[in-house]
């Protein structure tokens, strides 16, 4: 029996059986299927973190309190030591230095109420984070000043709140209980899967200090964001920020009482996040196919037994215990291998169904089928069927003849 | 005392000038069920010449069904020589005595045994794949189907043939790789009157026109009387020849 025959033969038996052999592949089905939509899904998460990190700007460092922790008398960062950085002397890699303070807060307007992010900043912050307004004008050194009760609304908050995203220059909110005027709407960002942009407000730093998110001390920040030259100086940047804030913190040497990272820094933690992730996710998609494959091998034991005359017969006819052996491995692995390339299909829908749900909900994930994974997929469930074919197969293929034809 | 049993003439003659199809000499054979051993073969003989019609009686348990499959290749004896075809077979491995059996031994059953999903031709062609023979095997299936004048019925599958037509199947799919010989285990047992001497017809119509051996295991004595020579086992023995 040549190769075509057992795949032919292998075929016709399966058909002959359709609804048992359907069952059976539908567990390798949503195995291969699980595991391409996990590994997909965890590929498109991770390009979407990604993206979103790089989406901050390759030029951007962040300045966070807090460094190693045996620094005695840590000092919290300040708008003062901001303004140091801004020294063009001092720091010649860096153009751009924007402090901010960081919380969230209730929005209410026209009755209508609202949780949301809220960030005090500086004039600077516009061109550091290029935060582009729909309509209206960013704050103003004298909004700063005079810790003007202004604000910016995101686009999601300004829906939330009046049904609409324009028009609304003017028009007042108030925030934690205090009354705000909007002076400008942010322009609409999208989702981005790591922090949403448009559900946010901003108001001057001062403000924010004053009289909606009170620090321990005047003055202090939550983070500096500071722009360098270009991608290649933000090393350079960054050992001119650190010295700068080593000699106005007076600390000692390897005692930093701050952190600076970079958006390096940043990828590779959310890459090392993600990947973790993605192998767990494969994991508990692989248990499903693993479940698949003892399903085939519970089906073939069956269809042994109930093929044992038939199986003593071929033999009498001349079949040897290959002929055998390779009729059985050929119906699992066709079985598997169907599963396999229709659940790549499922895998592949299932991927695209959850591609537009993101969507739908503003959070941009596009999950990503990659090569490697549909050759992972395939290899694996074959080698499933093979693996999980064999025994079975074996044990048809040692029936004695004379057993196996006189079984009733 | 086996030469001294009256045969054919010819038969006699033939075997005298070849060799035996089938010489087998002090087979035995031993089961093991559970913790008892059942002596199924204690020291059988038997000669067959070629061309030969002969038919195997013996009451249930008395070895007949164990003597066809030690003949038929589907089983070892447990001591005793045993020439088919001049070929020894007591000690060959599963896989050369499958490939005797595909050569050499074609095998009718009481219950046809077809593969029910398969048509008659197919069915017929079964021996001559695992004989691993490319080309002509349809024409040489086609060929067999209409020595046993079914023809007309190659595409049918079993559960559209009567019994008879069925066994006739059974019967092309024996003959059609030329076997040394046939082995028909009640081969009329699932039939009617009718067809089933039609199908004894056509056995010992192959026989005359195309030399098949034939061996009959059998226990109806209107069939065993058309044969040329009946053998009775009892308790694993040769009890009489007539």
């Amino acid at each position: 029996m040549n190769y075509l025959n057992s795949f032919l033969a292998a075929l016709e038996s399966l058909t002959s059986n359709k609804l048992r052999s359907a069952l059976t592949v539908l567990g390798i089905v949503i195995g291969v299927g699980a595991v391409i939509a996990m590994l997909a899904i965890g590929a498109g998460a991770q390009n979407s973190i990604t993206g979103s990190i790089e989406g901050i700007g390759t030029n951007l460092l962040f300045v966070v309190s807090g460094g190693s922790e045996d620094v005695r008398n840590p000092k919290p960062l300040t708008r003062a030591d901001a303004v140091a950085l801004s020294d063009g002397f001092q720091a010649p890699s860096v153009i751009g230095v924007a402090p901010l303070l960081q919380g969230s807060v209730e929005v209410t307007a026209q009755g209508e109420s609202t949780t949301t992010a809220i960030n005090g900043v500086t004039p600077d912050y516009s061109w550091v984070r290029n935060a582009t307004l729909a309509e209206g004008e960013f704050i103003n050194e004298a909004h700063l000043l005079g810790r003007s009760a202004v604000v910016l609304l995101g686009t999601q908050v300004a829906e939330n709140l009046f049904g609409r995203k324009d028009g609304l220059v003017g028009e007042s909110v108030r925030i934690e209980g205090q009354p705000f005027k909007v002076i400008g709407i942010l322009e609409e960002k999208g989702g981005t899967g790591f922090t949403d942009e448009d559900d946010r407000i901003i108001v001057p730093i001062t403000t924010a200090q004053a009289r909606l998110l009170r620090r321990s001390t005047p003055d202090r920040v939550d983070l500096i964001l500071v722009q360098a030259i270009s991608a290649e100086d933000v090393p350079q940047a960054g050992q001119e920020v650190a010295d700068i804030l080593r000699s106005r913190h007076r600390t000692g040497i390897g005692e930093d009482d701050f952190t600076v990272f970079n958006q390096q820094d940043f990828l590779e933690t959310a890459s090392a996040i993600t990947g973790v992730l993605t192998i767990f996710l494969g994991g508990i998609a692989a248990i499903s196919l693993l479940v698949g494959g003892i399903g085939i091998m519970n089906i073939m034991l069956v269809s042994v037994i109930e093929r044992t005359r038939e199986i003593g017969l071929r033999k009498a006819l001349g079949a040897r215990k290959r002929d055998i052996l390779i009729q059985f491995l050929a119906e699992s692995s066709l079985l598997s291998l169907t599963g396999g390339i229709l659940g790549i299909l499922l895998g592949w829908t299932i991927s695209a169904i959850v591609g537009q749900i993101a969507a739908a909900s503003d959070t941009a994930i596009n999950p990503v089928i990659g090569l490697d994974a549909v050759l992972l997929a395939t290899l694996f469930s074959t080698a499933v069927g093979l693996f999980f074919g064999l025994y079975p197969a074996n044990r048809a293929a040692s029936l004695e003849p004379v057993e196996a034809l006189r079984y009733e | 005392m086996l030469e001294a049993v009256r045969r054919p003439l010819w038969v006699e003659v033939e075997a005298l000038v070849t060799k035996w199809v089938v010489d087998a000499s002090d087979l035995t054979k031993v089961y093991t069920m559970g913790e008892m051993e059942v002596h199924a073969l204690r020291g059988l003989s038997i000669k067959i010449a070629p061309g030969e019609v002969m038919s195997i009686m013996g009451p249930s348990g008395s070895g007949k069904s164990t003597l066809m499959n030690t003949l038929g290749c589907l089983d070892r004896p447990t001591a005793g020589k045993y020439l088919l075809d001049g070929e020894s077979v007591a000690s060959l491995g599963d896989d050369q005595l499958a490939d005797i059996r595909n050569r050499k031994v074609g095998f009718i059953f009481q219950t046809f045994n077809l593969l029910p999903r398969a048509t008659a031709l197919t069915n017929v062609e079964l021996p001559l794949r695992y004989a691993g023979e490319p080309g002509n095997r349809r024409e040489r299936a086609l060929e067999a189907l209409e020595a046993v004048g079914l023809a007309d019925r190659v595409d049918h599958r079993p559960n559209e043939l009567s019994g008879g037509q069925q066994q006739r199947v059974a019967i092309a799919r024996a003959i059609v790789n030329n076997p040394s010989i046939v082995m028909a285990d009640e081969p009329t047992g699932n039939l009617d009157s009718k067809s089933g001497k039609e199908i004894m017809k056509l056995l010992l119509g192959m026989n005359k026109e195309r030399g098949v051996t034939l061996i009959i295991v059998t226990h109806d004595l209107a069939i065993a009387k058309q044969t040329n020579r009946i053998v009775h086992i009892l308790d694993g023995k040769v009890e009489k020849e007539s």
